[in-house]
């Protein structure tokens, strides 16, 4: 029987019958390790605040200029465009890559395998100078023949254009790897179950495979897009005044360099965190039938969790009188 | 001859690379016939099934269903391929449930059922509903409607499925081993369905392992060895009497 034997103990000194009170085990290491961090944190944040060198009230006063708000929109509006254009320029070369024919397909690989091979930058740059290849602009017979319609490339490329072309070309190819991805990640039995029913291919793809491709697609085009409004500030090197280069125009006037780096880089941050917070309740419808219960929204964690440190800890197990293991 | 058979083959061969699956199949199922089909893993069967609604393509030989050609249409001597929507038509006159389920995982039971009347037939909207509620009910799944796949059980999720093949009010159903991966304690509500629908007239190929159910509920059983058919007759002759030495090692493993 498991009664606690007297023997070994001196008496009154054994454990009460009703629960286990244990020591955890200590962990000097993680006090130590996080000691260290918060140190670092906190010496960097007081060196930046207090610098003497560092104006925040230059920070406060352009945060809402309207130079910097107007170049924030510029470049929402070039994210926007320039990520639409990826994504359906992209799911059609996804589909094309899938494609049967070779030509399709073929093109479709070529076309990654040059938007993807050259630097973003050396896209836009080249968009930017394209009259330098081509004056005009025309629709009418190819190969030299005569042309209906015509227009100067300086009128039609824009700095705005070039920078949508630049962005979203590139941001196609990349696009096209995704989506193929998702769409190969659906499993072969439902486009033959929708087969089966007399779908048609395009019926299937825009009924069955897309939507459960989402799934799979959803979180890198998240991640694309915020990579995205990050990268339209390359345009601001064809002379295109998104965010940061209403902020560089301003502080090479001024001189206020850091600051308003910061003020650029803080809206940056707003932004992209609208992103993710859109990007998880998106991730969300389309997990629905894959899961059986939706994972719960940050602002049901955040309850959760205060309710759950507000209760009682866990009560230990129960253990009837006598029948706890002693030393033996 | 008399009536036209459901599905008529003539020497229908099939091979993917160079490993060749049909091996010249003869067959014959006349309406409201129940057809199933047993044999060992890889002698066809299922191969057999989906040339049947022209998922896979025939490589030789001729294959019918309803008196029309699967996948060609005939002009004078020659074939031509049909055309895609030709070969979609076709299909929705076939029902086919698999033996994965393959049901729309995004898709409530419902929706499921509805969306091929919908995108295929163009069926207006309540009169889908209106059919797939009545079958959702007929497979015991009434209560069932507004689950996602993965909220039922496997044998639930089975019913779905036939009910959703149904939806579209095909003249012949195609069973691909639709028990085979199931619990066993849930095999019989699918069965059950299964014989009710071939109570009700319905012309069905099952391709089986459920010797039980061939027994009770074939017309006829067809035993496949190596992409050719064995051995065809009613099921009491063949799983209990049969003629050739495949056929008795096959069911004597089985049995």
């Amino acid at each position: 029987m498991d009664t606690v034997s007297s023997e070994s103990l001196a008496p009154g000194t054994g454990p009460p019958a009703e629960a286990v009170k244990a020591i955890p085990v200590r962990h000097p290491g993680r006090w130590v390790a996080a000691a260290v961090v918060v140190l670092l944190a906190a010496s960097a944040a007081y060196a930046v605040a207090t610098s003497p060198e560092l104006h925040w009230d230059v920070v406060a006063n352009w945060f809402f200029s309207s130079r910097i708000t107007d170049g924030l929109w510029r470049t929402i509006e070039l994210t926007v465009i320039a990520m639409a254009i990826g994504i359906v320029l992209g799911i059609i070369l996804a589909v094309m890559r899938l494609s049967p024919n070779p030509v399709v397909s073929g093109a479709s690989w070529l076309y990654i395998w040059f938007f993807r091979g050259t630097p973003v930058l050396v896209q836009l740059l080249f968009w930017f100078n394209i009259q330098l290849l081509f004056t005009s602009f025309a629709i009418g017979i190819p190969f030299g023949g005569p042309s209906v319609w015509s227009i100067s490339t300086n009128t039609l490329i824009s700095t705005f254009t070039a920078a949508i072309l630049g962005l979203g070309l590139n941001e196609a190819a990349y696009m096209a790897e995704i989506v193929r991805a998702g769409i190969l990640s659906v499993d072969q039995g439902q486009t033959e179950a929708s087969q089966a029913l007399g779908m048609t291919r395009l019926q299937t793809m825009r009924r069955i495979v897309l939507p459960q491709a989402m799934r799979v697609i959803i979180p890198p085009t998240g991640n694309e897009t915020i990579s995205m409004l990050k990268s339209s500030s390359l345009a601001s090197v064809i002379t295109f005044t998104e965010l940061l280069g209403a902020a560089e125009l301003i502080y090479s006037v001024n001189f206020k360099t850091i600051e308003l780096l910061i003020v650029a880089s803080i809206w940056y941050l707003i932004v992209t965190s609208v992103l993710t917070i859109g990007q998880y309740y998106l991730e969300r419808r389309f997990a629905r039938g894959s899961m059986r219960e939706l994972p719960i929204t940050p602002l049901q964690r955040l309850r959760k969790l205060l309710f759950t440190f507000h209760a009682p800890p866990p009560a230990p197990p129960l253990l009837p009188p006598g029948q706890l293991g002693g030393p033996r | 001859m008399t009536v036209t058979a459901m599905v008529q083959a003539e020497a229908v061969h099939k091979s993917f690379g160079r490993l060749r699956v049909l091996n010249g199949i003869d067959l014959s199922v006349a309406p409201k016939e129940v057809m199933c089909l047993i044999g060992p893993s890889g002698s066809g069967k299922s191969t057999f099934l989906r040339c049947i609604n022209h998922l896979d393509k025939i490589d030789g030989g001729r294959l019918w269903v309803d008196g029309e050609l699967v996948g060609y249409r005939q002009s004078g001597d020659k074939l031509y391929e049909l055309r895609e929507r030709e070969v979609c038509r076709k299909r929705s006159e076939i029902g086919m449930v698999f033996q994965r389920f393959n049901l729309f995982p995004h898709m409530t039971a419902l929706e499921n059922v509805i969306e091929a009347p919908l995108l295929v037939r163009s069926e207006s909207r309540s009169t889908a509903l209106e059919r797939a509620r009545t079958l959702l009910d007929r497979v015991g799944l009434a209560d069932k409607i507004d689950c996602y796949p993965n909220q039922l059980s496997g044998g639930q999720q089975q019913r779905v499925a036939i009910a959703r093949a149904l939806a579209m009010q095909p003249k012949l159903m195609l069973f691909d081993e639709p028990t085979s991966a199931l619990d066993p304690e849930l095999v019989g509500e699918v069965l059950d369905v299964m014989r009710n629908l071939a109570e009700s007239g319905m012309t069905m190929i099952v391709v089986t392992h459920e010797m039980g159910f061939a027994r009770e509920v074939a017309d006829a059983v067809v035993f496949m060895d190596a992409g050719a058919v064995v051995e065809v007759g009613a099921p009491r002759d063949v799983l209990l009497n049969p003629q050739h030495e495949r056929t008795r090692s096959f069911l004597s493993k089985v049995l």
